[in-house]
């Protein structure tokens, strides 16, 4: 859930003081706040107690990890949750606001159809139970850019539940085994994302963008079933795929799109969980590994150390790559959870209760959603690897690289090649040439048609694949020259001309005599010293099997 | 009585009221059997069965002779009835057009059918009210009035019956709304200070009906602070005053004050309009408008209505739209109707009702705009009477009055019965967590970010905050916010909130077993007792008042039901009582239609402010109410 953080109006000197005398912050922090120290609170710092009362055993035990997660899903829609503003990236400040948004009073939700039927699409993707009946909440807290003094969420009775996601790690040595894992959804809510506070530290002031204030969210909840940052890292592109095959989300984490929180504990095996910390809105995949696996070697070396582990709220600071407490939170927040009184519970249906007569306007068929869901990345890789025969890891890759996928089926479309070469091709020239650019795959300088052309000439053996290396080189450059337009400038073609051929092979052999004597004395690699030389005189225009086949006819006896 | 079921068929529930009329079955109780809520004492107040014939007959044909040994509750009426209903019979073509003074004592209905007719024109409508509205000031009914709003929609709608293309009914018609519906451009304050100097972009749906249909603006009535109160003496504009207090009826007969008190005590004799809606009630009651919009939460529209001798409806639950309404308890308020008769309300609610896209509680069956029908046959009716809402605090005269009208019923051939609500007990403790956590809620948005006041202090955003809305509330909205959030928090949501649903619905339930055995409407009071003074009112605190004076109106918020309060009756001090019917849910046309029919056999009086009113300003004099500007 997204949680506030308040930053403002409290310098960070006067809050790192609060930090050291940790222990008896939440007696201390309560006054600001109507929540005063709750059970809960306590009954986590006796839970320090027990952690730390144990002496630290260093090397005695491993240590377990258990990371789980909380994912913010934007969801693509033309508007937002609850109002008619729409919902757009980017847009100048506070210029995509309803009276709604801005919570002028009077002023109530109307549930945005499409939001639903992206929770109910994901929660079909994601094998949860899709609740008929699911229930809103308000989420009470103060802070400037959730101007209604609450965020409109599902904690009760969410709209899907119980669900599962399946994501497959590399492991052994060379990471070459895939290893297939599921992780439990413990729940997906609809939930109305806040706006944007800008601090400008240096004139003292906060300016408020209500451009992203009730937008639709999906939240999606798994259990903490994972142990590390990559399993972690792995889990949210399996999710951000998914939501993306079902056009539920953009889940583009640079745009703010896809945003992670991470609850990260450790224990010894066999011992009671470790007290968590909650690393908060992470917005990059690399940066949520690298987060969680900091987190846990700071959690284990604290306690190995004799320290102890606060229930806490951090963030990654990238630069230092590093977790850091935040300050938020006054001592134990209490959202005051209530029923929202202003939207009636939302009902959907299945074609087995679907009203006779219902307007179709004001229903939701969650078998017509099922019945129209897309293909999923999991479906598509098998079909990768049954219908081109790839490997298992090449069909990540292909659908892990943005855009990739649909580059290689437009290949694929226009050449004649095997499946198998392309894919070598997709995976090896043209994506190691991209990530050697750090480019995109939509911002590359080959399109898929100008690699197809390459393979086809490959394909026909116009070319050696050396000679379609250096083609693609030259491609990569961008001159709006076509692959057969490069090979016929700079006489790239393989010597069709038998007899030409039988020529420069002779002359081979004349000037090279020696290589000759060796090959006749018996050394193998005689003929392939000659077959090079060959070539080279035939400025690498020359089929090396067709080399080799007229040498071996002039060299028999 | 026996604690026996409510189940209809037993003929042994069924109580009777008076002498059974032959053309119905007996009543087979016991004319012993003691008789809880009707059996007390009150001079009024008789044996069951007792009842002499010729009092029940419909007022209108009794003789002064049958008056004098009457039942009190008929006489009043009858006596101001004799003034002013020659101003109810329907003009004539030789009505003197310039005499419009007496044209805003009539019904909404009936100077909408002089509109028609060209007898007056929007505008001088609209500035005989407009008028009324300075002259009357000093009542505080008005906070704001939008006098430039309502002449040059009173233009308008001139131009529309000059080309003979009226609207409708409401066509030129003076409204009052009360100040926390969001009207565009035109401020609205819930009477805080938390929203002084708030003009809303938008206009509340309901305002949006009513403005579509031709309704002339007069301006935004006083309330409780946010409607938070049962008096309308808790707003920062200062108390509304009931405009019965200064009225004919009453100050011949309330009690003499001590001589040498001057002019002093005067003026804090006057009474307070009842709450919240009390600016609403008291715009309507003096004549300022024809028709005003409260809102009704726990009898925000019932109550003042009772107090100011006027119809005031709440409607069902969903039926109209709350978008614009500033809420107080989401779950609970309504837009409330104030007019001077039922078939007025009727108009207003045919026009106000129907599914709102905006409001997602809105029902979404179509609603058409009614008349309503003339009952004369009220025999298959059943009328059910709450035993738990005889209270030792009910005043004698209310409950006599309201013995008489479960008997007015049943001499008329309706079945009268007793019913039980047994939950009603614990209706105020449950609507005090419920309605104090979503107050809690409801008012967080007022941060001093987006609009209303801010406050001055900045040394963080939190002080910000906490400062602004000290400045912004009054005690009464911060208490109410401090034990909402209290109800919500973690370790006490279960305890306080859970229980108090469910509470309320066993509450909802009460009701709903009620009419699933039969009962058609439930006859109550709908105040312990008629208005009090202002002095009087103000010795116990906003929260001790609001339990006291919500008691019959509030179970009706948890269970979502419609519910109107007819003006039965003037009291010994010629004050308004106002009786109360509720019905089933979404059944509000049938509702109404009993209340006119009951409202036809109680003939209540006008108020008699027109005389007293001509000689306004030698009045307030006297009164030396002279700040009071009434030259603006």
């Amino acid at each position: 859930m997204a949680a506030p953080i308040l930053r403002r109006g409290f310098p960070g000197g006067r809050w790192a003081l609060v930090w050291i005398h940790g222990g008896c912050r939440h007696r201390n922090g309560a006054p600001t706040g109507p929540t005063l120290g709750s059970t809960r609170g306590r009954s986590s710092v006796a839970q320090q107690s027990l952690q730390t009362a144990q002496k630290p055993r260093k090397g005695e035990h491993k240590w377990e990890t258990v990371v789980g997660l909380e994912v913010h899903a934007q969801i693509s829609s033309n508007s937002k949750l609850f109002s008619g503003s729409k919902v757009c990236f980017a847009a100048p400040p506070n210029s995509l606001v309803s009276f709604f948004d801005a919570s002028l009073p009077g002023t109530l939700p109307v549930l945005n159809r499409r939001c639903v039927e992206a929770a109910v699409m994901t929660g079909l993707a994601l094998n949860c139970r899709i609740n008929k009946k699911s229930l809103f909440d308000r989420k009470h807290y103060f802070y400037a850019d959730l101007p209604a003094g609450y965020q409109i969420t599902q904690q009760r009775l969410p709209i899907a539940a119980q669900g599962s996601l399946k994501y497959s790690i590399c492991t052994g040595q060379r990471r070459s085994q895939m290893v297939t894992k599921t992780v439990r959804i413990k729940q997906i809510q609809l939930e109305q994302d806040s706006g944007k506070s800008l601090h400008d530290d240096l004139r003292c002031q906060t300016l408020v963008d209500l451009n992203r204030a009730g937008v639709g969210l999906l939240e999606v909840v798994l259990e903490p079933d994972l142990c590390c940052g990559e399993e972690a890292a792995t889990v949210v592109r399996e999710l951000q795929l998914i939501l993306q095959a079902l056009g539920a989300s953009q889940a583009n984490m640079a745009e703010g799109q896809l945003r992670v929180d991470a609850n990260i504990s450790v224990h010894h095996p066999g011992e009671p969980l470790g007290v968590r910390t909650e690393v908060k809105n992470l917005n990059s995949i690399r940066f949520l590994a690298k987060a969680i696996d900091y987190e846990i070697q700071r959690q284990i070396s604290e306690l190995e150390n004799g320290g102890e582990i606060l229930n806490e709220t951090r963030s990654f600071d990238h630069k230092l790559g590093c977790t850091v407490p935040m300050r938020d939170k006054e001592g134990e927040q209490d959202y005051r959870f209530m029923p929202e009184p202003n939207l009636p519970p939302l009902v959907l249906y299945d074609t087995s209760c679907l009203p006779a007569g219902a307007d179709p306007q004001q229903v939701i068929n969650i078998d017509r959603i099922r019945d129209s869901l897309p293909e999923l990345p999991s479906v598509t890789r098998d079909r990768l690897v049954g219908e081109y025969g790839m490997l298992p890891e090449h069909s990540f890759v292909l659908l892990n690289e943005v855009g990739l996928l649909e580059f290689f089926q437009n290949v694929m479309k226009e050449t004649r090649a095997e499946p198998k070469k392309v894919t070598n091709w997709v995976l090896n020239t043209f994506l190691g040439y991209l990530k050697q650019q750090n480019l995109a795959v939509s911002e590359s300088p080959v399109t898929p048609s100008a690699l197809a052309e390459l393979l086809n000439l490959l394909d026909r053996k116009v070319i050696s694949s050396s000679a379609a290396k250096q083609v693609f080189g030259e491609l990569c450059k961008a001159e709006g020259k076509t692959a057969t337009q490069i090979v016929s400038e700079q006489r790239l073609e393989l010597m069709q001309d038998r007899e030409e051929l039988e020529r420069l092979c002779h002359a081979t052999m004349d000037e090279h005599p020696q290589v000759v004597m060796d090959m006749k004395g018996g050394n193998p690699r005689a003929i392939n010293k000659l077959i090079g030389l060959v070539r080279r005189a035939s400025l690498s225009r020359a089929d090396p099997t067709v080399i080799k086949e007229i040498l071996e006819r002039k060299l028999s006896p | 009585m026996t604690s026996r079921g409510l189940d209809q068929q037993s003929q042994g529930q069924v109580r009777s009221f008076g002498v059974p009329v032959s053309a119905r079955p007996t009543v087979s109780l016991p004319v012993s059997a003691p008789c809880r809520w009707g059996g007390c004492a009150a001079p009024a107040n008789r044996v069951p069965g007792s009842l002499p014939r010729s009092e029940i007959r419909p007022i209108e044909t009794l003789g002064v002779e049958a008056l004098a040994d009457g039942p009190r509750w008929l006489r009043p009426c009858n006596a101001g009835a004799d003034v002013d209903l020659s101003a109810h019979q329907s003009p004539g073509p030789g009505v003197d057009r310039l005499n419009t003074s007496i044209m805003l004592g009539r019904t909404l209905r009936e100077v909408s059918a002089a509109l028609k007719h060209g007898q007056i024109t929007p505008t001088e409508l609209c500035q005989k009210c407009l008028s009324l509205i300075k002259k009357t000031k000093f009542l505080n009914a008005y906070i704001t009035v939008s006098e430039e709003v309502a002449l040059k929609q009173a233009e308008e709608s001139e131009k529309r019956y000059k080309q003979g293309q009226s609207l409708g009914d409401l066509d030129g018609i003076p409204v009052a709304v009360k100040d926390n519906f969001s009207t565009s451009g035109i401020e609205t304050t819930c009477a805080s200070n938390m929203l002084k100097g708030y003009i809303p972009p938008y206009n509340a749906t309901v305002v949006q009906k009513l403005l579509d249909q031709g309704a002339l603006l007069m301006g935004k009535t006083n309330l409780d602070e946010f409607a938070m109160g049962s008096g309308s003496t808790d707003g920062v504009f200062g108390a509304v005053k009931n405009p019965w207090s200064y009225s004919k009826q009453h100050r011949e007969k309330r009690p003499l004050k001590p001589c040498g008190d001057g002019d002093g005590d005067e003026d804090s004799s006057w009474l307070i309009a009842g709450g919240s809606s009390g600016g609403s009630a008291a715009a309507v009651a003096a004549l300022t408008c024809f028709a005003a919009l409260g809102s009704d939460t726990g009898g925000s529209t019932r109550n003042p209505a009772a107090h100011c001798g006027l119809v005031g409806f709440k409607p069902s639950y969903g039926l109209v739209s709350r978008h614009g309404l500033i809420p107080l308890v989401n779950s609970m308020d309504v837009p409330g109707i104030l007019t001077r008769c039922v078939d007025d309300t009727a108009i207003v609610l045919g026009i106000l009702a129907g599914h709102d896209p905006k409001d997602s509680t809105t029902v979404q069956d179509p609603v058409k705009p009614f008349v309503l029908p003339n009952l004369t046959d009220v025999s298959k009716l059943c009328i059910g009477i709450p035993k738990e809402y005889l209270v030792p605090e009910l005043s004698g005269e209310v409950r006599s009055l309201w013995s008489q009208a479960a008997d007015l019923f049943e001499s008329q051939g309706a079945k009268v019965i007793e019913v039980s609500l047994p939950h009603t007990l614990y209706s105020i403790v449950c609507y005090h967590v419920l309605c104090t956590s979503e107050v809690a809620s409801n008012m967080a948005r007022f941060d001093g970010l987006q609009y209303g006041h801010r406050s001055a202090i900045s040394v963080s955003t939190e002080a910000m905050y906490a400062a602004t809305r000290r400045e912004g509330f009054n005690d009464v909205v911060r208490g109410r916010i401090l034990s909402g959030n209290f109800f919500l928090l973690k370790e006490n949501y279960e305890n306080y909130f859970i229980k108090a649903q469910k509470v309320r619905r066993l509450i909802v339930n009460d009701f709903l077993n009620v009419f699933n055995s039969g009962v058609d409407v439930l006859l109550t009071p709908t105040t312990l007792s008629e208005a009090v003074p202002y002095a009087e009112f103000i010795k116990e605190d906003n929260r001790t008042r609001s339990a006291q004076d919500d008691i019959f109106t509030q179970a009706v918020n948890m269970a979502g039901l419609p519910a109107v309060s007819i003006p039965v009756a003037l009291s010994k001090q010629g004050l308004p009582v106002g009786l109360q019917l509720i019905g089933r849910a979404f059944c509000d046309q049938q509702l109404l239609t009993i209340a006119k029919w009951f409202e036809k056999q109680v003939q209540f009086p006008i108020i008699q402010l027109q005389e007293f009113m001509d000689d306004y300003s030698s009045v307030l004099d006297n009164q030396k109410l002279t700040s009071v500007s009434l030259q603006q």
